[in-house]
């Protein structure tokens, strides 16, 4: 799918997993990097989704930050240590 | 160009007007629904939802009859349209809710329920925290909450799909559906109305109901009766969709079958019919949806509208046939949602039969003249 | 970032508001982490120290979601909201890309080409395995040219370009002539392509298989192993904003099949106080984007007292020249690369993928009288999601237009409203009293 022509510089978590990373990336392109199409399940018929625009247009590539539901991966930013996880149907409050 | 005529031509197709096309083509008459183009001045796509009749009426004992009999009339009707529509209306008659915050406001609603229990409508209680929280078990209330006031019959529907139905239904029934143009003008003649439009087409029909909400006043003129209506805009919120966790609505705020949560809704009487949103407005809105239900503050704004009501001066129903020119009915109101089961049912087949039920006598437009002042929505 | 160049110029105190972390919109992502690459690159970092120089304040991470009278903006950052009311606002939101709706798009592995963009500029991430790209456009050539110079490997390129392009291309001399360079680079992008002795497939039709996750991309009755199909059929400029302020008027391009606003030559919109420059106004490339944001901030300059018409019609005048040739290419681009129609779009295939509204329900509602957008959104839901139709609004305009059998321009889109960008509840809660 992709390959990184950069080093990763720190580790982040995702969906339990140690995924590596680079500090400052969007997060959906760490995962992608990492080869994870499988953000989230829709609301509407729980259809698995990933990204489409990576530009913040799409709210396709809705993830789980930091225990935050239904946040757009692409503009989240890495840092190291970070946890996120698929956002898995409709959220709760 | 002249279309043969028709039984009926509805000049309006938002939801009052498509209620009563469809009451009138479901009983085999040919029915015209004539509606203007995508962004009209429409009140249809606004409707928070209620089917609702806690404080209907007030003032007004027909009208509180007739909302009651709308309510007792909805659950058939919600069984009809959602064949149509192929989707469930999503009628929920859960009980209805209008919350208060601080001593202040539960005094004044006790006092406006009492009123309204010497009126006859004792279907409505008040509830103090712990009650109202009881109802609620998983959606913790505000510290400010300290009670509501409660109707039991009450509830809601999804007015989009309740829309669609209509359409539908009409559709399935053969009724002519002639958007995208305006009314322009209403003539009688000795075979009936011809009613001319902005593209130069022409409707011909037995009769005419003019159900043009925002656009009533100029249109009933035209035959002879005087209908004020302004526009009184209410803001609305809609969130993401979350997992259910309000089980029964409340006047300004509920969850959805789709599982958003709607919140309204503003009353404002400025004049404007720009149907837009003031960040001001929203967040006062907001504020107080927050206070009575913590746990929304973390929930995501996807949309606002402001949707403008047809307005009446003393905020209740219009209805009549004029004078002037019999066969000419107009209707406008502000609940087409909870209405709508009258609106299909007795207003529908009064219409077919030449005559308004009469127990929509008071509900005259001549008891709006010289009338002024706004009325807060209810 | 050139507005803002521009305006402290003239000695204008400067706002800048930016979703993304660093500036650069997204042609000149992340240039702040990352070496330039090509000549656009080394433009782009030259106008980053410049702005970086020029006593902007700059917030980034900062959504803008409300646009009121005044003008007054209201938007988030941190997670708190905030307004100001400046002079004047200049918006540059910029373009988003044209959804291409086929069978499978939804997914996971289907992407847009300007996604592998972003992930090339943000992350240096480049195509390996299985990786497809369709659509038309120089979007797509100029990807799969950075890609492959930096490395990647792209398994095969569908055009879907119409196969007359060189006679659509004769009837408009003038843009090829003026606009020599932008062909010029266009031929050199394929020439790239070619040399990497990646396949080029002339279709039609493409389709996305798998279950759950991309499996294969199917076109013209070919059957391919894929885990990575990128999408693109050319960019539209972002209206969001512009649309949800009531009384911006805006206009149809039926060239671009994309609503624009109403601006006069210098990007003054319909609404006092607000301007629009860049590719939000009209596509034009990034040249003529950064050139507009120089115009716009002189006229903004002049609105304000600071310059006289003849004093901003002295210094505008290199740039108008220069973006009126940059600009020159746009009519034969619309000729090569015209949208692909939103009629062939097979009834099951989804057209809103936020609330999964397929073509054939858009055009049931058509059916049941929905003459625009905002009826049809009302009855299927369409455009209500979390995207608030900024993917599917060419779709769905373009599939009722086709329905109804009209041009686009009969069309009415959706209507847009503050906030054009999620917060919540809370963040607005606060905002009160």
């Amino acid at each position: 799918m992709f390959r990184r022509t950069e080093p990763t510089d720190c580790m982040i978590e995702w969906d339990g997993r140690a995924l590596p990373a680079c500090a400052g990336e969007p997060l959906a392109v760490a995962l992608l990097a990492a080869g994870v199409t499988h953000f989230r399940e829709t609301a509407v018929s729980g259809t698995a989704r990933g990204p489409l625009c990576l530009m913040g247009a799409c709210f396709d590539c809705l993830v789980q930050v930091e225990g935050e539901a239904n946040v757009q991966a692409c503009m989240v930013m890495v840092r190291p240590g970070l946890r996120a996880g698929p956002q898995h149907g409709v959220r709760g409050l | 160009m002249t279309d043969d005529a028709f039984d009926i031509a509805v000049l309006g197709g938002g939801m009052l007007g498509s209620a009563i096309g469809w009451g009138c083509a479901a009983a085999g008459a040919r029915v015209a629904v004539l509606d203007e183009g995508d962004v009209a001045l429409r009140a249809a796509r606004g409707n928070f939802g209620l089917v609702w009749s806690q404080g209907k009426g007030d003032g007004m004992p027909p009208y509180a009859a007739w909302t009651r009999r709308s309510l007792a009339a909805w659950p058939a009707l919600a069984e009809r349209v959602s064949g149509l529509a192929g989707r469930d209306v999503g009628y929920r008659p859960v009980g209805g809710l209008v919350f208060c915050l601080g001593e202040a406001e539960l005094s004044e609603r006790r006092q406006t329920v009492q009123r309204l229990h010497n009126q006859g409508q004792d279907g409505v209680q008040v509830l103090d925290r712990a009650q109202l929280q009881a109802l609620m078990p998983h959606c913790p209330l505000g510290p400010e909450v300290t009670g509501a006031s409660y109707q039991p019959a009450d509830g809601h529907a999804d007015p989009l799909t309740l829309l669609r139905g209509f359409k539908a239904g009409l559709l399935a029934a053969g009724a002519a559906m002639l958007n995208g143009a305006s009314v322009t003008s209403i003539v009688r003649d000795d075979r009936g109305f011809v009613v001319t439009r902005s593209d130069g087409s022409q409707v011909r029909a037995g009769k005419i109901v003019i159900a043009g909400g925002l656009g009533t006043p100029a249109l009933a003129a035209q035959v002879g009766l005087a209908v004020p209506v302004r526009p009184v805009r209410g803001q609305n919120i809609v969130t993401e969709r979350l997992a259910p966790l309000l089980p029964l609505p409340a006047s300004a705020i509920r969850q959805t079958t789709d599982g958003t949560i709607q919140i309204g809704v503003t009353s404002e009487d400025d004049g404007s019919d720009a149907p837009l949103t003031r960040s001001e407005d929203l967040a006062g809105m907001a504020a107080r949806a927050v206070r009575v239900l913590p746990d929304l503050a973390r929930a995501r704004i996807i949309r606002t509208w402001g949707a403008l009501r047809p307005m009446t001066p003393d905020g209740f129903p219009a209805y009549a046939q004029s004078d002037s020119h019999p066969g000419a009915f107009v209707a406008v109101c502000h609940s087409a949602v909870t209405l709508a089961a009258v609106h299909a049912g007795p207003l529908a087949q009064g219409i077919l039969a030449g005559a308004l039920p009469d127990s929509l006598a008071a509900l005259h437009p001549r008891r709006l003249e010289g009338m002024t002042g706004h009325v807060p929505a209810h | 970032m050139a507005a803002a160049v521009a305006a402290r110029g003239q000695g204008l105190s400067v706002l800048l508001l930016d979703e993304n972390p660093a500036p650069g919109g997204q042609v000149f992502r992340a240039l702040d982490r990352r070496p330039p690459k090509d000549a656009q690159d080394r433009r782009g970092a030259d106008l980053l120290a410049a702005f970086r120089a020029s006593g902007a304040e700059a917030h980034q991470g900062a959504v803008l979601w409300a646009v009121e009278d005044g003008p007054r903006v209201f938007w988030s950052q941190n997670g708190a909201a905030q307004s100001a009311s400046p002079g004047r606002l200049i918006l540059a939101p910029g373009a988003t890309e044209r959804p291409l709706p086929i069978p499978g798009w939804t997914l996971p592995g289907v992407m847009s080409v300007g996604a592998a963009q972003i992930a090339l500029k943000t992350a240096g991430l480049v195509p390996e395995g299985c990786v497809w790209i369709a659509g038309q456009g120089p979007l797509m050539w100029l990807y799969a040219a950075q890609a492959l110079r930096q490395g990647g490997r792209i398994a095969g390129i569908i055009d879907l370009a119409p196969p007359d392009a060189e006679m659509r291309a004769l009837r408009h001399p003038l843009g090829l002539l003026r606009g020599m360079d932008y062909l010029a680079r266009g031929l050199a992008w394929k020439a790239a392509v070619k040399r990497a002795g990646v396949p080029v497939f002339a279709a039609t039709d493409v389709a996305a298989e798998g279950e759950g996750r991309l499996d294969a991309v199917m076109f013209d009755g070919r059957h391919e192993a894929a885990d990575l199909l990128l999408l693109h059929d050319g960019v539209v400029p972002n209206t969001q904003v512009t649309r949800a302020i009531i009384g911006c008027r805006h206009l149809w391009d039926q060239g671009q099949a994309c609503w624009k606003p109403v601006l006069d030559a210098w990007g003054q919109t319909s609404i006092p106080g607000v301007l629009v420059a860049g590719d939000s106004g009209g596509i034009g490339g990034a040249t003529a984007a950064a050139l507009s944001g120089t115009l716009a901030a002189l006229e903004a300059a002049r609105q304000m007292g600071r310059l006289s018409a003849e004093q901003r019609d002295a210094l505008a005048t290199p740039a108008r020249l220069s973006r009126a040739r940059h600009l020159a290419v746009r009519p034969l681009l619309d000729a090569l690369f015209p949208p692909r129609p939103m009629g062939a779009v097979a009834d099951a295939t989804i057209l809103c993928r936020c609330e999964e509204v397929t073509a054939g329900r858009v055009r049931e509602a058509v059916a049941l009288g929905c003459l625009g957008a905002n009826q049809l959104k009302a009855f299927t839901r369409a455009g209500m999601g979390a995207c608030q139709g900024r993917v599917c609004g060419p779709a769905v305009q373009g599939a009722i237009a086709a329905a109804r059998g009209v041009s686009g321009a009969e069309v009415e889109p959706f209507r847009t409203r503050f906030p054009t960008k999620p917060l919540t509840l809370g963040e607005l809660a606060a905002l009160a009293g």
